[in-house]
């Protein structure tokens, strides 16, 4: 079975987001880049597949060239190669052109599942996994918590948890799933992994290797704009409630809450 | 010329899901910028007599789609249909509800339409005859104001709980049209086989009024017993921080925060929970914060509208039994 790993490079999850002066990017300066959480859900998913079925797991990322970092984790853990789509112009595309890059990336290798995650934790679109799978016309199936795959390799059942309910989803491979946090634990690298994964292929390509055209690409070719980044409103420092006993202070907030913020 | 607005309704077994009422609320508003109709598009099997009532929120005209093949969601399915429709219509803004079933149709259907799509956004507004919309990103620790370029329809998905509901005026009903469409089965690639229903009868975290959560503090599985407690008198959901779901103690449905769900209640309780800034950026759009815990100096107290020191064990019951007062 041949997997593929879309891999995104995020701001680590602690890194404070510090708006840059021209209002609508975020400073880059000290931010410590890890891969997206989703995507370790697929990478482990990927090899413990591999584990039963055979064949090979490929990831596959689209960024600068920090991304590597991110490939080599992902190869040390147990993928068996690398594909960094590298390309000047298509630095700021947005998730329609990346998934098109992205798109045409695994076109060319033989596959039966691609994972994605199910949003990157830096713009929380979560877009681009369901994006790849209909350029490429396979169905896609999000937010899988759960995923079975037949004894044949030819199909998988997937559980996808919506509000208040469980959908157990079948479909024929190929497939593209998208991982939520349950699907698995993701392992560490271990130190042999990790001096192995510094032998293994990494190949960089660009946009023009790929058959695409790199005006459509870049900051300059997004349709969707961020014209403006703000802040989030602060909340007021709050009250703390005083009282002598739990009681005391139980009492009064139930009566704030009441009162004051009519919110019980 | 793309031209009009639509929303997308979304129904389960039949029954319309509360997102859709606040989703056509919001188009309403648009289309009214717009000087623009509003229309709402619904898929499902059986279905037509639940597209006049939309009238009542403010849709001008209902395209209903009617199929068997259409009562459980798949998403290829509707991609299919909705996508065909939207081709033959032009609408120049389609509008859906940022649930779990919304998300993944607005990402697929923008893909399949080939242009933009802003995810989960908190606010929209019109700017010289443009959808501009505002979504929080890094799990709301900035948010984003974003147009689009060139890109029709201009698609985006309206965070559940965040957009005002119109008061139903139930003299206006809606024109019902019988929508056309053609499906193959060879189309769709995914099948429904089993729904396992979540059997605790609350209200999903992203779609709660009110949320009772807890974290490491509650100690262990047994101890979100008086936060259950609190969440049935006051009519909440309960929640989790990540280290009491990686500790087991409650299901990862239940996680509130960067990797978990982002949730915007009206009022949101956090019990022994310390304010780590991947549990805050889940819930920072909620109305009214209440924390409680131990620590003075919890980060949390910074970022909640009211704080108590205490023990949970002793303020939560105490709490629960203040509010039955008040129920
Ligand atoms: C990549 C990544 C993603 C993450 N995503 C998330 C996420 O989505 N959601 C999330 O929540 N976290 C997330 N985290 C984890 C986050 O950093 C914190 O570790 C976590 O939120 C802490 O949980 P907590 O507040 O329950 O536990 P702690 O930080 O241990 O806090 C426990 C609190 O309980 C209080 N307490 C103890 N006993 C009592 C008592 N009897 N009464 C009252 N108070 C008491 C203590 O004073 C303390 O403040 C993520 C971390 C990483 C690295
Ligand atoms: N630049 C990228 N390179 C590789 N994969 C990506 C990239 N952007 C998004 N993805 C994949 O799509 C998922 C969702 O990202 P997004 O749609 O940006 O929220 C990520 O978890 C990745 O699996």
């Amino acid at each position: 079975m041949n997997i593929i790993v879309c891999l995104k490079q995020v701001p680590d999850t602690e890194a404070q987001i510090k708006i840059a002066s021209d209002g609508k990017s975020i400073m880059a300066g000290d931010i410590k880049w890890i891969m997206n959480p989703y995507d370790e859900y697929g990478v482990e998913e990927a090899l413990r597949l591999k584990e039963k079925f055979g064949g090979e797991v490929t990831v596959v990322g689209l960024g600068p060239k920090r991304v590597t970092d991110s490939i080599r984790t992902a190869l040390a853990m147990g993928a068996d190669k690398g594909i960094l789509i590298v390309d000047d112009a298509a630095e700021g595309s947005d998730s329609n052109a990346v998934a098109k890059a992205l798109a045409a990336a695994i076109k060319g290798i033989p596959y039966d599942i691609i994972f994605a995650g199910q949003r990157g934790v830096d713009e929380d679109l979560g877009v681009v996994g369901s994006s790849v799978a209909e350029l490429l016309g396979i169905p896609s199936i999000c937010l899988v918590e759960k995923l079975e795959a037949a004894a044949d390799g030819k199909s998988v059942k997937a559980n996808r948890l919506v509000e208040g309910q469980t959908l157990v989803i079948e479909a024929a491979l190929p497939v593209l799933i998208t991982t939520q946090k349950g699907l698995n634990e993701p392992r560490y690298a271990s130190l042999p992994g990790i001096m192995k994964a510094k032998k293994k292929p990494l190949e960089e390509k660009n946009l023009s290797a790929l058959g695409l055209n790199p005006a459509e690409f870049g900051a300059g070719a997004r349709k969707l704009k961020v014209v403006e980044l703000k802040s989030p409103p602060e909340r007021a420092a709050g009250k703390i409630i005083d009282g002598d006993s739990p009681q005391a202070k139980a009492a009064e907030l139930a009566r704030l809450l009441h009162d004051e913020a009519k919110a019980i | 010329m793309a031209q009009g607005v639509w929303t997308i309704a979304e129904q389960r077994e039949g029954e319309i899901r509360k997102v859709t009422y606040e989703v056509i609320s919001e188009g309403r508003r648009l289309a009214d910028a717009l000087g623009q109709e509003l229309t709402v598009v619904l898929l499902g099997s059986n279905i037509k007599e639940k597209a006049a009532e939309f009238g009542h929120y403010g849709a001008d005209k209902v395209i209903v789609a009617d199929d068997a093949r259409l009562e459980p969601y798949t998403t290829d399915a509707y991609v299919s249909v909705i996508s065909q429709l939207a081709k033959a219509d032009q609408p120049a803004v389609i509008l859906l509800g940022a649930s779990v079933q919304g998300k993944d149709l607005a990402a697929r259907l923008s893909a399949s339409l080939d242009v933009a799509m802003a995810q989960d956004c908190t606010a929209f507004s019109v700017e010289n005859g443009n959808l501009v919309a505002i979504r929080p990103i890094y799990a709301g620790k900035a948010y984003a104001k974003v147009t689009y370029e060139n890109s029709f329809p201009q698609i985006a998905t309206a965070r559940p709980n965040v957009m005002t509901m119109n008061a139903p005026d139930t003299s206006k009903t809606a024109q019902v049209i019988d929508a056309s469409f053609s499906l193959d089965d060879s189309q769709i690639k995914t099948r429904v086989v089993e729904v396992i229903k979540d059997e605790t009868g609350k209200v999903d975290l992203t779609e709660a009024d009110k949320i009772v959560a807890g974290g490491r503090g509650v100690k262990n599985a047994e101890g979100f017993k008086v936060l259950e407690d609190l969440a049935d008198a006051i009519g909440a959901s309960v929640g989790a921080s990540r280290s009491a779901v990686d500790e087991g103690w409650r299901g990862h449905a239940d996680q509130v925060g960067q990797t978990g769900k982002v949730v915007s209640p009206n009022l949101y309780i956090a019990c022994g929970i310390s304010g780590a800034i991947q549990h805050m950026a889940g819930m920072s759009t909620s109305k009214v914060v209440v924390a409680i815990n131990k620590d003075p100096d919890a980060a949390i107290f910074q970022k909640s509208d009211y704080g108590v020191v205490g023990d949970l064990f002793e303020l939560v019951p105490a709490l629960t039994e203040e509010a039955k007062k008040f129920a």
